[in-house]
């Protein structure tokens, strides 16, 4: 079927850096420096306080109507929108982790003479990963449906395709939009599975 | 006679408008046992987070083997000490905490062998041959590959001990270390200090409400009330003999 490639191409783009994005806006928020924190803290706002659809056409429409900032082409829009939302939520997953570890294991940190890099690298960093994993994985799966948003950019995804092969042949509709459910299924089928070792993961090795 | 480990000069600590720590002057020699004990609230856990720079002092000064770890000289002046610094003077400090501490991601010994290989720098053999020793010294040498949350109570605070201990620090401090622990896993942990105080070398300062403990192992007993060391002598001397009207009340308390 045409526009899987596409589709997997920009739910593999928006995993990756959403995750990247994730972690560096999450260690920001936790930084020293106020203007860094601040904003840090007025991305994220933007980009949770508003819908991706709306972030989508921003990407692909208006910055380069408004303000004349080409993006190159619609895969990159739609990537850098899915991955700049689902970054902005992740952040504050990798941040509440982080603060969520116990005093005691600075304190116990401190008391070993660790530096503070390795107080974060050693102990506090690897805890809230275990924290972390299980919501990752259910955000895996919110990425992968937030993709079919982008045949509404015209990328020529697997639903856009749907939609015309549907408009061609009225006949065949029901069996599009099925193959359409499966195909999305099949591909979430491992990310659940993926999300499932991933709670197993961080059930070990946790405080009591 | 030799210099003080540690001196409090005139070291106050103050919680917003709450003063709760009012001048202590205390000084303690290398291979001192000091028992502080006194009522809840009463500072003494705060005098021994000052000591491991985990609460700064609001004024005096801590001296640690000769050098000042709160305050350090910068072009001709003092000024509050920075991280660099504190980590050169803690070095000698170890801890043992209440409520344990251990890293639960970690095995026991990976516990143990993580500061000495990170922050010592010793080679990675050479720590792990010393944590095991020093888990087999506190009896926990069949749980090496054990994580925290498989042991007792009385189990971990023994592997935080043996974590502490391997860093060989010159002095170190216990905060109430048997008073989250049930009942009959207190001698355990009590026994494994003891056998630590027999070796003498080290100055430790154990902040404890088990009496006849501290009037077994130390040296000299501390009674801290209301933010002042209000007694200060030889376990008998503090624990039998004292006319401190305080004292009395709050070592009736216990006996009861
Ligand atoms: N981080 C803090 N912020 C505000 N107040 C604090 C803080 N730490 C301690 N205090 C207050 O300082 C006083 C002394 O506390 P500290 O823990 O040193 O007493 P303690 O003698 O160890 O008592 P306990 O026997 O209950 O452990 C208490 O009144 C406590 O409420
Ligand atoms: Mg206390």
């Amino acid at each position: 079927m045409r526009g899987m490639g596409i589709t997997l191409t920009v739910l593999g783009g928006s995993i990756i850096l959403g995750y990247l994005m994730a972690f560096i806006a999450g260690f920001c928020r936790l930084s020293n420096n106020t203007f860094i924190r601040k904003f840090t803290g007025f991305y994220v706002e933007i980009f949770r306080g508003t819908s991706l659809i709306v972030q989508l056409f921003w990407f692909s429409y208006a910055l380069p109507m408004l303000f004349g900032i080409e993006l190159g082409s619609d895969l990159v829009a739609g990537i850098l929108a899915i991955s700049l939302n689902y970054g902005a939520y992740m952040s504050e997953i990798v941040r509440g982790s982080i603060l969520s570890v116990s005093n005691g294991q600075t304190e116990a940190g401190i008391a070993l003479n660790l530096t503070p890099f390795q107080r974060m690298r050693y102990v506090i960093f690897p805890q809230a990963l275990r924290m972390m994993l299980p919501e990752f994985g259910n955000y895996l799966i919110q990425m992968l449906k937030a993709t079919s948003l982008i045949s509404l950019i015209g990328m020529t995804d697997v639903l856009y395709y749907g939609n015309l092969l549907r408009s061609s042949n009225l006949a065949i509709e029901s069996t599009v939009y099925l193959f359409i459910l499966i195909f999305f299924f099949i591909i979430a089928l491992p990310l659940i599975f993926l999300t499932r070792k991933l709670e197993e993961i961080s059930k070990k090795g946790v405080e009591t | 006679m030799s210099k003080p480990i540690v001196t409090y000069d005139e070291v106050t600590k103050s919680f917003g408008d709450v003063e709760v720590l009012k001048g202590i002057n205390l000084d303690i020699m290398p291979s001192e046992k000091v028992a502080v004990i006194g009522p809840s609230g009463s500072g003494k856990t705060t005098l021994i987070r000052m000591l491991m720079t985990l609460e700064q002092p609001t004024d005096g000064a801590i001296i640690v083997d000769g050098e000042n770890l709160w305050q350090m000289e910068e072009k001709g002046r003092l000024v509050d000490a920075d991280e660099k610094h504190l980590s050169k003077v803690r070095g000698d400090i170890g801890m043992v905490f209440q409520h344990f501490n251990l890293f639960p991601h970690m095995t026991i010994l990976e516990n143990c062998m993580m500061a000495p290989v990170q922050v010592q720098k010793e080679d990675k053999k050479s720590a792990r041959k010393r944590s095991i020793e020093m888990l087999e010294k506190v009896g926990l040498g069949d749980k090496l590959d054990n994580f925290p949350n498989q042991l007792s109570g009385g189990q971990k605070q023994r592997v935080a001990m043996a974590r502490a201990l391997v860093m060989r620090p010159k002095i170190m401090l216990f905060d109430e270390v048997t008073s989250a622990l049930d009942p009959e896993l207190v001698e355990e942990v009590l026994e494994v200090i003891r056998d630590i105080a027999l070796e003498g070398e080290m100055a430790m300062v154990l902040v404890t409400h088990e009496m006849e403990f501290a009037l077994d192992i130390a040296d000299r007993v501390l009674f801290l009330d209301d933010g002042v060391i209000a007694e200060s002598g030889t376990p008998s001397e503090v624990i039998e003999h004292s006319q401190n009207e305080r004292l009395q009340s709050f070592l009736r308390r216990f006996r009861s």
